[in-house]
Formats: structure tokens, sequence, C-alpha cells
């Protein structure tokens, strides 16, 4: 415990490689941006399909996988991968392993699978596995870079001048091999032709449609659970100068989680052609999931005693206190949704939508603003970023944004979900399909509404952010000066 | 605890290797049986491989990402079997490489629509949705009708999907595409592809009998979805699983 301590005030900047960790914070930023502009504009379609402009490439169906992709592979793989090799090194108070020549090869290889799987979805080449969209080609040359990666990462923990391996790193090392494997067994196919995009999964039907739950839910709990869980367990303690709150929860959310997790796919599939025992199970694992999630979410939340204070003061920390706090409510959500009888009402709606944002906007950017905040007069050697005052204007704007977001959500797919089973007087339906997509307008408005203000809160952390690599300073007095502030004022 | 957990947090190759042994058990539990059980799969007559425009159909449906708004899978709860017809079968999808269940409904179910509406009602509905349905929010596809259907290569895709396990025979690979013109054709000599591909729904979908195109395939692939199995004839024991 001590030795962890030890190693999170230890840190050097001699010597490691941050050239690649400074691009991939660009590229973090920039895949971002781009994530939620495509979000919006979606949005928009579901409430004006006239903006699908009756063009092939511009469709609802070509750009949700563009919208989904971009933001977790794109904004969320960059910062998970940028934010690895920044801790690992430093965790390990070791240079990473295959220095830069490693880095840049990990950074230009995953831009050029981006670009690959985007091309193709524009394009309409597409294995349509939620997720998992992108062709054969595109797949293998990601299982290189993946390969790579696990290299590089493991080869630093191997060289580490630190005795333990922190608990960040565990987290990180649960991520790569678990997405590994699900990437891999997921994406198995035939492809018709060596020259061609085409390719046929190797598996069928109801089997497909486990393992692709398997994966599906599982990208959710390693890629955007267990590797932005490392950045929590790095970022919070940093930024509130305290240590982890419990090591020994650590260990127990650690292995109770990444154990729990990968069951619980099936409850994607209830009442479905799927066997009830295989959904029961998924259903059973997911509710006992909510243990380690709130385990690890009270360990973040907790590292803060003694300095609840800087919430005040300091917004990039409230950033990443408010993804906790989002954390702990979409992975409580979960396990309600993952209830069979809930499911019934849940599943093919927009609740699932809002849960999914829930957790990507409040947890997964929120966790990931807090660390760019954090990282960027780091890695750019200025003395703190360029303006406070913008980070709290970004805070509010987008938790504005997030809560309009669900509650639309909330209340269009309950309201679609009942409309669906409601019977009239004689016993009919009582409506039409066209009926409840008429419901659902206002909302998707008011959903469109909320991505809007996220956008706007990026744009102005992308503002702030140049300014500050610049080396700029806003003349500004802060919203809330710290106790110490005022009573030196006094 | 914490004392023994030392030795992992030490051991980079062990925290590796335990890492992968905790999340190989769940996937393995799961999926493996649905391989080796047999009752996983209804045994119910009439499910056969996709016909060769069938399944340029069903690959332009992935390519333009239909499954995203449109579920293929009827659940078992009243309301939705008085929708859109029987629950959907696991034997139903048996040749789907990859599964379209979906997850979303922002349109309706497509189960079982094969046969609700006429061709020209679907050609009319994809390419302007709001001409035929004032309030439906679906982008159009006009495109699909002026596009002709590239099928030169579609005895290879059926010679791929043989290698997954569906069983499409050697004459079935070698017919491919004179089969995909008989049933696109309007009066063509469909015996050979009806022999093969039985309940195949013959004849122009969409409008241009001079030419196929990618309307004509969609078209057809939607015309027979959830039509194989005769319920009618279905013993309740058989759909046990």
């Amino acid at each position: 415990m001590t030795a962890i301590a030890a190693a999170l005030s230890r840190d050097t900047d001699t010597a490691y490689v941050e050239d690649a960790v400074r691009a991939f914070v660009i590229a973090t930023v920039f895949w971002g941006v781009a994530a939620f502009a495509a979000g919006v504009y979606i949005a928009l379609q579901l409430a004006f399909p006239l903006l699908n402009l009756d063009l092939e490439w511009t469709t609802f169906g070509r750009l949700r996988p563009l919208h989904t992709s971009a933001a977790i592979f794109a904004f969320g793989g960059n910062a998970l991968l940028g934010t690895s090799l920044y801790i690992v090194q430093r965790t390990c108070r070791a240079r990473l392993f295959g220095g830069p020549a490693a880095a840049w090869f990990l950074f230009f290889g995953y831009q050029l699978f981006i670009l690959l799987a985007a091309f193709g979805y524009l394009t309409g080449i597409t294995q349509s596995k939620e997720y998992a969209e992108p062709e054969w080609y595109a797949d293998l040359w990601l299982t290189l870079v993946w390969v790579v990666y696990l290299v590089v990462f493991v080869g630093t923990l191997m060289k580490r001048e630190e005795p333990h391996i922190y608990v960040a790193n565990w987290f990180f090392v649960a991520f790569i091999v678990t997405i590994a494997m699900l990437h891999i067994v997921n994406n198995l196919a035939i492809p018709v032709s060596v020259f061609g995009a085409k390719s046929y999964a190797l598996f069928s039907g109801v089997q497909d449609a486990l393992i692709q739950w398997w994966y599906g839910h599982n990208a959710v709990g390693f890629f955007l659970t267990a590797g932005f869980l490392a950045m929590m367990y790095y970022f919070i303690p940093k930024q509130a100068n305290r240590p982890v709150y419990s090591y020994r929860l650590s260990i127990v959310h650690f292995w109770s989680l990444i154990f729990l997790y990968i069951w619980a796919g099936p409850h994607h599939l209830h009442y479905t052609a799927l066997p009830d025992w295989a959904s029961t199970l998924g259903m059973v694992f997911s509710v006992m999931l909510w243990m380690p999630s709130w385990g690890g979410m009270i360990n973040g939340l907790m590292t803060l005693s003694g300095a609840w204070d800087k919430l005040r003061t300091d917004p990039a920390l409230r950033f990443s206190v408010t993804a906790v706090a989002f954390y702990g409510m979409s992975t409580f959500e979960g396990p309600v949704m993952s209830i069979r009888q809930v499911n019934a009402l849940s599943h093919y709606t927009d609740w699932t939508i809002g849960h999914v944002h829930s957790g990507a906007l409040g947890w997964n950017a929120f966790i990931t603003f807090g660390a760019l905040y954090y990282l960027m007069p780091v890695l750019w050697k200025r003395e703190r970023l360029y303006s406070i005052r913008l980070v709290s204007y970004h805070y509010w704007i987008a938790t504005i944004g997030i809560l309009l977001y669900i509650t639309a959500m909330w209340v269009s797919g309950i309201m679609q979900g009942l409309m669906w089973r409601a019977y009239d007087a004689q016993g009919f339906l009582q409506y039409s399909f066209v009926e409840t997509v008429m419901a659902m307008h206002p909302f998707y408005v008011i959903r469109a509404i909320g991505g809007l203000c996220f956008l706007a809160g990026a744009l102005i952390m992308v503002y702030n952010l140049w300014r500050t690599a610049r080396g700029d300073i806003r003349d500004e007095t802060p919203f809330v000066r710290s106790g110490m502030q005022t009573a030196a004022a006094e | 605890m914490a004392y023994r957990h030392e030795i992992i947090e030490k051991n980079s190759v062990l925290l590796v290797v335990l890492s992968l042994i905790t999340v190989a058990i769940g996937g393995l539990v799961e999926i493996v049986p649905l391989f080796t059980i047999e009752s996983t799969i209804e045994r119910v007559q009439g499910v056969r491989p996709y016909s060769p425009l069938e399944l340029a159909g069903r690959n332009i449906y992935i390519r333009e990402g239909c499954y995203l708004c449109h579920s293929q899978q009827i659940r078992p709860l009243r309301d939705e079997v008085e929708r859109y017809g029987h629950y959907s079968l696991a034997a139903e999808s048996m040749y789907d490489h990859p599964f379209q269940w979906g997850s979303k409904r922002t349109g309706p179910d497509l189960a079982r629509v094969g046969g609700k509406y006429s061709n020209e009602w679907h050609v009319e509905h994809l390419k302007d949705p709001r001409a035929v349905v004032p309030e439906s929010i679906m982008p159009p596809y006009a495109f699909l009708a002026g596009k002709p259907l590239a099928y030169a290569d579609i005895g290879d895709h059926l010679k791929a999907l043989r290698v997954t396990g569906v069983p499409y025979t050697d004459e079935m690979i070698k017919e491919a595409k004179a089969d995909l013109e008989a049933q696109a054709t309007p009066d063509a000599d469909t015996d050979g592809v009806a022999g093969r591909y039985p309940k195949a729904r013959m004849g122009d979908m969409d409008g241009q009998p001079g030419r196929i195109t990618e309307m004509d395939a969609l078209v057809a692939y939607l015309q027979m979805l959830g039509t194989l199995v005769e319920f009618d004839k279905v013993q309740p024991g058989s759909l046990r699983q």
C-alpha cells in the first residue's frame, strides 16, 4: 500500500515516451467532437427525417454505426490508449517497452483502423454486428495493432522499477486481454473473396446472437468500464491528491467485476429464441454485478475523503467525480433493466438508448474530460489550464445536456413500451405502430437539444485546451475561492 | 488476503493469465452448451437456405443498416403476437450469418413482414416512406431502384456460406446465377429455382421488368421473411427448447 502511494507521488517525467501520448490526447478531443456532432445529427434525423438528404451515404442506417464507433472506439479508444501509455510508464517508473517507435505504431495503426471502419460505414461495408461492424480486413488489422498493444503494455509492466503493479494497470490488463478475446471470437468470418470486403459470419442465428451480445455487453464491460475504471484509479487520486480509499476494496472490486461481467450478455436476449436458461443466467449475473460496480464507485468517491472541498474549487475534479456518480447510477439502472419483467417493457425502446448515454456521456466522457483537463498542462508543460472558469461552463452545460437527454429517453422509452402493449375496451391493440412513432417526436427534439448542449460544452473544452497548449493563461478570478484563499484575502 | 494478493501484484504474466482465465469462464459456460444441446434449435419443417436473389437482398438489408431500427424477433408476449404474428423460433434464423434479430424498434418488427404487403407497396414505401405512411421517420431508399444488382459473384457467396455450414448443394452453387435471374425475371423458366428454394417469390418486384435492381432483391428478401414455417402444421411439443 505504501509502495502504491509512493508510486503515485514519485512521478517524474524523465525519459517517458510522451510524444505519442500527446497525439492520442489530440485524437481523443478530435474524435470526441466528431462523435458528438454525428450523434446530434442522427438525433435530428429521427426528429426531422428530411435530414437523411435522400442520399445513400447520409441515411440514419449508415450514420448510426459511424456515431457509435466514433464515440466508443475513436473517442473512447484513443482516450484509453493514450492514458494507459501515460499511466503505465509513471506507475511503473519505466520507459515504455518498445519506445517511441512502438507508441507511434499504435497511434497510426489505431487511427488507420478508425478510418477503415468509418469509410466502410459510409459506403455500406458492414458486418451488421452492433459495435463490431467493421469487415474482416479491418478486424485483422485491429487484431495486429491490439497484439502490439498487449506486448507494449505487459512489456512495460515487466521492466517496472516499482515492486507492485498499480491497481489501474490491473484494469488495463483485463481490458486489453478481454477485448482481444471478444474481438477475435465475435468477428470470426469467412470472406467471399480475398479481394472483396464482404464476409459471412461463422456463426448463425441463436448462437451468433449470444456470441454477439457476449461481445456487445462486454465491450461495455471491458472497453467502457474496466479501462475507464483504470483512469478513475489513477486520475482521481492524482487530482484529489489522496490515496485510493481502500486497497482491499480494489482487489475485491477488480476480481469480482471481471468475473461477473462476462456472464451478463444474455440479458440482451430476454424472451427471444435464446433458451430461457441462458437469459436467466445473464439476468442473475447482471443483478449480482451491481455489487462490484458500486464497490468500485464507493472506492472512487471515498478517495475524496478529506478533500471534498476541492469539488468546489476544481471543476476538472468535479468532472471526474460526477463521472463516478453517473457510473453508479447507470450500473444501478442496468441490473434493473436486465430483470426479465422490466426488460419486457424496456427492450426495443429508447429507454435502452437513454441508459447507454447516461453511461457514455455521464461516465465515459466525463471521466475523459477530467483526465484531459489534468493531462493537458502536464503533457504540454504548462503552469495550469488557460481558464478554470471555462471548465465550469463546460461542466454545467454538459451536465444539463445529459439530463435533458436521459430524461427525454426515459419518458419516450417507457411511454412507447406502454403504448405497444395498451389494449382498448374491446380488447384490441389500442395504438398502431406509427402512432407510437408520432408520440416520440417531442422527445426526439428534446434529446437533440440535450446533445447540442453536450457538443457545445465539448467545443468550449477544445478552445480551452487549445489556448492551454499555446501557453496562454486567462486573467480571471475563479467562481469559487478555496477556503484558504478567502481567509488570506481577509 | 491482501498479503497473498501480493504474489499476483508482483508478477505481470501471472496477472495476465489469471485475468484471462477469470474472464473466459462465463462465456464458456453460456456459449458452448448452445452448440451441444440439441433442443436449442426447434425441429420444424420448412426452413431452407436463402435463394440467391433473397440472399442478395439480405445483403442490401445489412448494408443499409435496416437492423438498427427494425428487429426480426417477435417475443412470446400477447401484444407482440397479436401485432406481428407467431413468436420467432430459433430455427427460423438458423441460416442467418449473421443473425438480424436487432435491438431497437424505431420501426416495427419485420420477422413476419413477408406477404403482408404487395410488392408495389414495398417499392413505393422504400422509395418514399412518407408517401405511403405520412408520419413515418424512415429514410428514403429511392436509389435502390436505380442501381443494377451486382450478382456476378453470387455463386462465391453461396460457397462461403457453405463453409460456415449452410447446406447449399453443388447444384445450387452451380445454378446460383441462373436461379437469381430466373427468380427476378417475369415469365422465366422457374422450375429449377422453385424446386431448390420452395416458396420463393417469382417475378419482377420493382416495376421495371427489364432489369434486375437492388430494389428487386431487397423486396424479394422482405417478402419471404417469416413465411417458411407453416405454424398450423407445427406440433407444440416440437417447439420446446
